[in-house]
């Protein structure tokens, strides 16, 4: 599988550590606990469309926000997470 | 005997000759042979035991496609099992071995298995020894294991070497029969960069045993003449003896390349085999595709052998697989091969075509050759004792009634043609079934593959050329170029309509065990007895039965098994549908996989700027994890036992130094670093002084402990963190995955510095004397430099930052120095502290101490802990809000029954391992009958008590001081009475290290 990174290029998926579901937004540190406990272990499995985290930790240390189909391994979008306008909080 | 060398013919060099040896017997072969070929020509038909049965076979095939004639080849440390006869090339001298038989291939002690075979059917071992309550497998593993099987391997070290590489291209032919040779010449004179990988030594794949004539030339000269041409161009590169093995994501491909598996050794500095990672615009699949065979009884019987492979033998090696052949077709191709066997001074007997008629031409031409055709009849049963020695015949209609016997040393069967579409599965939808060839054909391609020729369904030679001509200029499209017009090549070759096969599988005549997939000995009954049982999906299938798997992974048995599945449910084999493709298409081995990575180069060392002093002070080192540290420096006479803890005595009572280089550092930077210290920490790091440093705590977001370590604020917009060895990479990607996903608004960025600084801690009561002696710019007094702070002065002239903090319990500096001074400080403190009686301590008089102290390390914080296990609850900053601090008071985790740090004294001096377990009682005739209250994390021989001591996490340890109970470790043999403590051994109020 090939990344397209926004900084580096394509990259082979060694280079790269997945970091979990992008779709979870992580609530504010003083959020309930169950709010907390819901961020943390409720995971959808979705055959299809993905949005996942990936840091490319052999290249340019970015975090990556990478919209991927689980089925194919298809690629459709790639953005740096906390750097550009769609990424980010 | 049956088998033999035909006088003339075929690709091998006659004129050269030599031997291997088979099970100790001498085998003549020439160049050009492979072991299959050089063993039927010997006149060998027995050449294995079957997987479960231990029954007789022999070679069914001559390509990838042999499920049987598994063979070691080799010996020593280069012994390789399972490897496929007609693959394998004869070598001069190559010791081969037949496999699963005991003591001999012909007198085998386990074929009693066939008299058991009744009850031996299809899940025999699931419902006898794995049914629920039985614990009969545990028992019986290693019998059946033994009994059932391939080859072994070698247990010694592969003495040679595996290489990997990667080649990209615009365009990848797989497979250079006359579909890819086609394919790749029109690629290639478009100008793109070409690779064709051919499983085979030689180029042209069935071109060189069909018999055909191209442009006027044989088909093996047309081959040889379009291969020349494209050796010759820059922009293509041949790759024979490279099977390609599966096919990946975003067109990478991988490739086994045999570079010296037809040696007996590798020669100069040649790696045994090539390991490729290919990436391609495009992909030709041109693969081809495998005989069938048919199902019915004796149909495993040596001497039975597909049609298509008696022709290769014949036409390829010059060996006739017979004296008496009898050929057994569904369709024209049989006609085909038996003429071309004929020519080529074959002896066939008859053909037994299943259908009603004879197709007119070919059976004319067979007829000239004096082979008898006997339309509408079909082989009901092979028989023989050790191979085929007479061949029943029956009407199509009445197979269980049987009208003659005739008599045949090897039984050809033409079953039709299944495409290889296994690397096209792989990359692309499930194949789909094509009623007019009685076959799966690619189906709806994923990747940018093309396929073409046979692996497409274009069986016949002319289709097969036709069909590269279009994979070629699809090919030349996809990357962007223009094709240009090739000349037809002119095709003389009589084969007759494919799609005039008969869709028949198995022929149920009733006369015993008929086999579907003989590498795995599953019979036709078999697959229907997994029917009755309600096994439906044909996934199902696979791994009850175990059709289709281990090396061979169906390629002659799936199409079969699908039919005989189809039928049982009244379903045609498309509605059935196929399983899926894995990769590898062929066995490959683990040293192509893992190439030099193995060795020292598994993963890297890393090594500290010290490292090279240890070595020459007499460290024993150790890993931990991928550093090398000293674990104890060994005088004279001592081992490590003696070493640490001399050190840690040392240390108590005058002074150590201790490289600590391997701590993970991570600078923190930016005006918002305190703010976001004081959310990653449990801990408040924002209030800290400049030229002060905090022991902090951070967790895990779902409140468990992550990791410590002690955090300088070196200015106030900049902090250098400290983390344990083990974590310092993942506390760095944890704190990058913060502030990219959480906080992008916090102006703090992070950086690694672990190999920047160079790290030692000088420690004992006489630390602050030595250092005063080397070190110049600092006061070392307690006044001037109480405990956390940081001071920047000179040692041995090079820069250094000191902070004082104790890790030990005694008065004790951290040193912080670029890496590339580290030495020059170390020795200067060495030299200073040589009145003193400094010694340098390794990594276990570390442990002694911090254990003595009660720290907490690895061992304590493994992912399992929370603050309030550890005892370090009055870290938690109640102020602030902190990663983990929602999760970290679940009930479950506050919990007053959870495992929580206490100390342990061994009470009758042995010494308490980590890992044992602590239990109410004393050990009972070897057995452990008591409940685990806890386990030991961290153990050692402590110098302030003279005994061993340990720490663990026991179920509400802390009440439990005083209480006496035991240390079961039954691994290692000891059960040791303990009491429980603080886990604090040593200086409790912390005066030592305060002084």
């Amino acid at each position: 599988m090939l990344i397209p990174c926004p900084a580096c290029g394509p990259r082979e998926t060694t280079e790269f550590v997945y970091m979990g579901d992008a779709s979870v937004s992580r609530p504010a540190l003083d959020a309930p606990a169950e709010m907390w406990a819901a961020a943390v272990y409720d995971r959808t499995n979705p055959l299809g469309r993905h949005q996942e985290l990936w840091h490319h930790t052999y290249g340019c240390r970015c975090i990556l926000r990478v919209t991927r189909d689980t089925g194919t391994h298809a690629i459709a979008g790639v953005a740096l997470v906390g750097m550009d306008p769609e990424g980010g909080s | 005997m049956s088998g033999y060398r035909l006088a003339q013919g075929g690709l091998i060099d006659r004129s050269r000759a030599f031997t291997f040896t088979f099970d100790g017997q001498r085998i003549v072969a020439h160049p050009g042979d492979t072991i299959a070929s050089a063993l039927i020509a010997r006149g060998t038909r027995l050449v294995a035991r079957s997987f479960k049965y231990h029954r007789p076979r022999g070679i069914l095939a001559a390509g990838a496609e042999e499920p049987s004639a598994l063979v070691t080849v080799r010996s020593g440390g280069r012994r390789e099992p399972n490897v496929q006869a007609t693959m394998a090339e004869a070598v001069d001298g190559l010791v081969v071995e037949s496999q699963n038989r005991w003591p001999s291939l012909n007198y085998d002690v386990l074929a009693v298995n066939q008299l058991a075979a009744p009850v031996l059917s299809a899940g025999f071992y699931y419902k006898t020894f794995m049914a629920p309550g039985q614990k009969a497998w545990m028992r019986y593993e290693r019998a059946i294991r033994r009994a059932a099987g391939l080859g072994i391997a070698s247990g010694e070290p592969d003495p040679d070497r595996y290489e990997k590489r990667a080649a990209h291209c615009d365009v990848l032919v797989v497979g250079s029969g006359a579909a890819g040779l086609v394919a790749a010449t029109s690629a290639a004179a478009a100008g793109l960069s070409v690779v064709v990988a051919e499983s085979d030594p030689r180029l042209g794949g069935a071109l060189n045993w069909s018999g055909a004539t191209i442009d006027g030339l044989p088909a093996a000269e047309w081959a040889a003449l379009r291969t020349g041409a494209l050796a010759g161009r820059e922009n293509v590169v041949l790759m024979p003896r490279t099977t390609v093995y599966g096919y990946f994501d975003d067109q990478q491909l991988g490739a086994v390349e045999r570079v010296a598996d037809h040696k007996l050794a590798p020669e100069g500095h040649e790696p045994r085999q090539r390991h490729w990672t290919i990436r391609a615009r495009h992909v030709v699949l041109a693969t081809g595709a495998f005989e069938r065979t048919l199902v019915f009884p004796g149909n495993d019987l040596p001497g039975v052998m597909l049609a298509s492979a008696a022709e290769r033998y014949a036409l390829a090696f010059g060996v006739a697989v017979g004296r008496s052949v009898v050929l057994f077709t569904t369709g024209d191709s049989g006609y085909r091969a038996a003429c071309n066997l004929a020519v080529a001074g074959v002896a066939v007997s008859t053909i037994v075509d299943a259908r009603d008629t004879a197709p007119e031409a070919l059976a004319a031409e067979a007829r000239a050759h004096g082979i008898t055709v006997r339309a509408g009849m079909v082989v009901a049963k092979a028989m023989g004792r050790a191979g085929v020695a007479r061949v029943a015949l029956a009407d199509t209609e009445q197979p269980g009634h049987i009208v003659e016997w005739i008599p045949a040393d090897a039984l050809l069967v033409a079953g039709g043609w299944s495409p290889v579409v296994h690397l096209a599965s792989q990359s692309g939808g499930p194949p789909r079934w094509d009623e007019r060839i009685k076959a799966f054909v690619p189906g709806v391609p994923r990747g940018a593959w093309t396929a073409a020729g046979a692996c497409n369904g274009a069986l016949s030679l002319a289709e097969a050329v036709s069909s590269g001509s279009e994979a070629g200029s699809t090919a030349v499209a996809a990357c962007g170029a223009t094709a240009r017009a090739m000349p037809c090549p002119s095709i003389v070759h009589d084969e007759g309509d494919p799609a005039a096969t008969l869709a028949l599988f198995e022929i149920e005549s009733g006369y015993g065990k008929a086999f579907v997939d003989l590498q795995n000995d599953v019979t036709a009954d078999d697959v229907r007895q997994a029917h009755v049982e309600g096994y439906v999906s044909v996934e199902h299938l696979k791994r009850y039965t175990t059709l289709g798997m281990a090396t061979d992974q169906g390629k002659t048995s799936n199409v079969p098994a699908l039919a005989i599945m189809a039928k049982a449910r009244g379903l045609t084999i498309g509605e059935v549908g196929t399983t899926r493709f894995r990769p590898p298409f062929t066995g490959v081995a683990l040293g192509a996989l893992a190439g030099r990575e193995i060795g020292a180069h598994f993963k890297p060392v890393r090594r500290t700027a010290l490292d090279d002093w240890h070595l020459a002070n007499g460290a024993a080192m150790g890993n931990y994890g991928l550093w090398q540290r000293p674990r104890a420096y060994l005088r004279v006479g001592e081992d490590i036992s003696a070493a640490y803890k001399r050190e840690a005595k040392a240390v108590r009572g005058g002074v150590g130094l201790v490289d600590v280089s391997t701590l993970g550092k991570i600078v923190v930077a930016g005006p918002d670093a305190g703010t976001f210290l004081d959310r990653v920490y449990a801990n408040t790091f924002s209030t800290l002084a400049v030229g002060r440093a905090r022991y902090g705590i951070m967790l895990r977001e779902d409140g468990f402990v992550f990791d410590d370590g002690t955090t300088w604020r070196l200015a106030e917009d900049r902090y250098l963190m400290t983390t344990t060895t083990a974590n310092a990479a993942a506390v760095l990607q944890h704190l990058e995955l913060w502030l990219a996903t959480a906080w992008p608004d916090l102006r703090v960025r992070v950086a690694s510095a672990t190999d920047q600084w160079g790290a030692m801690a000088v420690a004992g009561p006489q630390a602050r004397a030595v250092l005063a002696k080397a070190a110049s710019g600092i006061d070392w007094s307690h006044a001037a430099m109480p405990p956390m702070a940081i001071r920047h002065g000179e040692i041995a002239g090079a820069p250094v930052m000191a902070c004082r903090l104790s890790f030990s319990g005694e008065v004790a500096y951290e040193i912080f120095t670029g890496s590339g001074h580290a030495l020059a400080v170390w020795e200067a403190l060495m030299q200073a502290g040589a009145s003193a009686g400094i010694v340098a301590y390794g990594v276990e008089a570390m442990g002694a101490l911090r254990i003595e102290k009660g720290h907490p390390a690895g061992a304590e914080l493994d992912g399992r802990t929370t603050l309030h296990d550890l005892g370090l609850d009055g870290m938690a900053s109640k102020k602030k809000q902190y990663i983990g601090k929602a999760l970290m008071s679940r009930p479950v985790l506050t919990d007053p029954s959870r495992k929580r740090l206490v100390g342990l004294v061994s009470l009758d001096g042995t010494p308490v391992r980590g890992g044992a377990h602590i239990v109410a009682g004393p050990a009972m005739n070897g057995q452990l009958q008591w409940q685990s209250q806890g386990h030991v994390t961290s153990w050692t021989w402590s110098p302030v008590r003279e005994g061993y001591i340990a720490l663990a996490l026991v179920e509400r340890g802390p009440e439990r001081h005083g209480e006496r109970l035991y240390a079961a470790d039954p691994v290692r043999g000891a059960h040791t009475p303990v009491e429980i403590t603080s886990p604090i051994f040593y200086d409790p109020q912390g005066v030592r290290q305060n002084a």
